[in-house]
């Protein structure tokens, strides 16, 4: 994670204020005490974030009359592991995970192609209007996806793409953020770099990707989880342009379980849980690329 | 002689690389084009027009009388006052726990990395996981909240005075893993040595967070505020999943699940007019909040640096 690297000093503890003033000799044994005190701090913070991940993983595993029960059980001492294959059974989830993961990955590939070129165009081609051009791209992002719903349906129908996989997909093959991202990072290539390739006889495609691409990895890879993180979420989109069981992601099957299986409150929970996991499990590989896509536009400005 | 040589060459490349240009911004601008601006620019067209009562009757102009019906109806003021209201409960809260968390992280300890990683752990969950995992911890058959003393008849997501509240709850905590990432970030930018130049001067710990942190993350707290209320004038799945716009109708029928209703509704007839009218309030709250931004971030330059 990015901000590993740069761990800063502590300035929440009020216990700093007395370092100078302390009197010799409790030095250390005060110095273990406020390292203890900070880590309860930092540990009852984590118990309260994790807590509704807690209640959702024991729930799972108990029966729905201990889950009913007061006061409730928070050790599973009987385990129902049956809820998962339930979960996963009754709920379709195999079928949801999958149209999840193709519509995700279409919508990400897509994202990541075509704001490379329009990037590379912006970034090292000359043509008339290209400031205009790049002012339009800029004003996409002003205009909410929930603005433009309303015709995107209709025209979705007209394409005969309801129930479909490009209906889910087609509408989100292009970013202006990704765009911008990836222009801003393809400037950062050095002019010098930029003659050499081209004194090698470098055309643009072997320029692109050899040199544009792999130097612009770090903001690439950011885009893509940050694209993969939105498509994978999506909801309400999905929501409108599939009726079809067989067409739904794993976001509305969400919706399903909850509405099919409230009297198996445990199996709601299991299937929250599978629901979960690959994005879970992604996050936790690509942690530093999603830190990055997610403050590139926060810290700089 | 050579400049007269050379030019028609140059010409074609320039017109060659031009060619390239436009070929490579190409499957963007269609997508735009068909997905983002000319929808945009239809709802104006589309708010013109009264939907027929009957499917299948052709629609009828109306001018500007429907803008004026849905801009000044009851159910459009409501809607608009509860979307505010919960952005009112959900943001601030939401970036002032997230900046807590961050606070707390901003350490040299050993194992920190991995507070840090259940601090961001919420990112990893849609808003329909959170959503689910709120809304059946709420369901009456589960004895978590009548334990704690948190009971109430009708149950909490069916009662008028508290449903907004938990559907603003479900968010805040789904929504913590980002405004920490933010604000973590955020605390990184600050260079060490005016908070060691503050210490030694003297500052005590509120001091230094008073007047050295809190000013220098001052811009990453306004763009948490302003990004952070353009996402819940968005929200929707947790309203879908959790109350779906009610109880007793609207008490949480924000602007997203208003126009949602018009499109899909259960009880009426799908009404793309007053859909598209809604749609466009929806995108004028957000330009404002958007110009808001930069006029204050170009202030923020003029001064700042």
């Amino acid at each position: 994670m990015a901000v590993d690297q740069a761990a800063g000093r502590d300035f929440w503890s009020a216990g700093d204020r007395s370092r100078a003033s302390r009197p010799p000799g409790s030095g250390r044994a005060s110095r273990v005490l406020k390292t203890a005190g900070r880590y309860a701090l930092l540990t009852v913070l984590a118990a309260i974030v994790l807590f509704p991940i807690y209640i959702a993983i024991v729930n799972a595993l108990l029966k729905p009359d201990q889950i009913a029960g007061e006061p409730p059980t928070f050790v599973p001492t009987d385990p129902q592991w049956h809820t998962f294959p339930d979960a996963w059974d009754g709920g379709h989830l195999g079928v949801y995970l999958r149209n999840s993961a193709i519509v995700t990955a279409f919508i990400t590939l897509g994202q990541v192609v075509t704001a490379i070129l329009a990037a590379y165009a912006f970034a090292f081609l000359e043509f008339p209007f290209k400031r205009t051009l790049f002012v339009t791209f800029l004003a996409t992002l002003m205009v909410p996806f929930e603005v433009t719903i309303v015709t995107n349906l209709a025209t979705v129908d007209s394409f005969g793409w309801l129930n479909t996989y490009q209906g889910l997909a087609v509408p989100f093959l292009a970013t202006g953020f990704g765009a911008f991202l990836l222009r801003q990072a393809f400037l950062q290539v050095p002019r010098d770099l930029q003659d050499a390739a081209a004194m090698d006889g470098y055309g643009h495609l072997r320029f692109l990707t050899r040199v544009a691409v792999p130097l612009a990895r770090p903001a690439v890879a950011a885009l893509a989880v940050f694209s993969f993180l939105g498509a994978w979420n999506q909801y309400l989109w999905p929501l409108l342009v599939t009726e079809d069981d067989r067409l739904r992601t794993v976001q509305i099957g969400l919706k399903q379980l909850r509405q099919t299986s409230l009297d198996q409150v445990n199996v709601t929970f299991a299937g929250v849980l599978i629901a979960a996991a690959p994005l879970a499990i992604l996050l936790i590989v690509f942690q530093k690329q999603l830190v990055r896509g997610l403050t590139a536009g926060a810290v700089k400005g | 002689m050579r400049g007269t040589a050379l030019r028609p060459r140059r010409y074609s490349r320039r017109v060659r690389e031009a060619g390239l240009g436009y070929l490579l911004l190409a499957p963007s601008i269609a997508v735009f084009a068909v997905f983002i601006f000319y929808p945009f620019f239809k709802n104006f067209y589309l708010g013109l027009y009264r939907n027929p009562f009957f499917p299948g009757q052709p629609r009828r102009w109306v001018g500007f009388e429907q803008y004026s019906d849905v801009l000044t109806s009851s159910e459009f003021a409501k809607s608009v006052r509860i979307t505010v209201l919960f952005a009112l409960y959900t943001v601030p809260l939401g970036i002032a726990l997230g900046l807590a968390l961050a606070l707390a992280a901003h350490q040299r300890l050993r194992g920190i990395a991995i507070y840090r990683t259940i601090f961001s752990s919420t990112i990893a969950t849609s808003v329909a996981v959170a959503s689910v995992i709120f809304g059946t911890l709420l369901n009456p058959r589960v004895g978590l909240l009548p334990w704690i003393g948190l009971e109430s008849t009708p149950p909490i997501l069916e009662n008028p005075t508290w449903a907004l509240l938990a559907v603003s709850v479900t968010t805040i905590w789904q929504n913590l893993g980002l405004s920490f990432i933010l604000m973590s970030a955020g605390l990184q930018a600050i260079p060490d040595d005016l908070l060691e130049a503050a210490h030694v001067d003297g500052a005590g710990a509120w001091s230094r967070f008073r007047n050295v942190t809190l000013p220098l993350l001052s811009p990453t707290i306004f763009f948490a505020v302003i990004v952070g209320s353009i996402f819940a004038f968005q929200s929707f799945g947790q309203i879908d999943l959790l109350t779906r716009g009610g109880p007793l109708g609207d008490e949480t029928n924000v602007l997203t699940y208003f126009i949602y209703r018009q499109l899909r509704g259960t009880e009426q007839v799908p009404d793309e007019g007053v859909a598209a009218v809604l749609a466009i309030a929806l995108f004028a709250i957000t330009l404002l909040l958007t110009v808001i931004q930069i006029r204050v971030l170009e202030r923020r330059v003029f001064y700042g640096r």
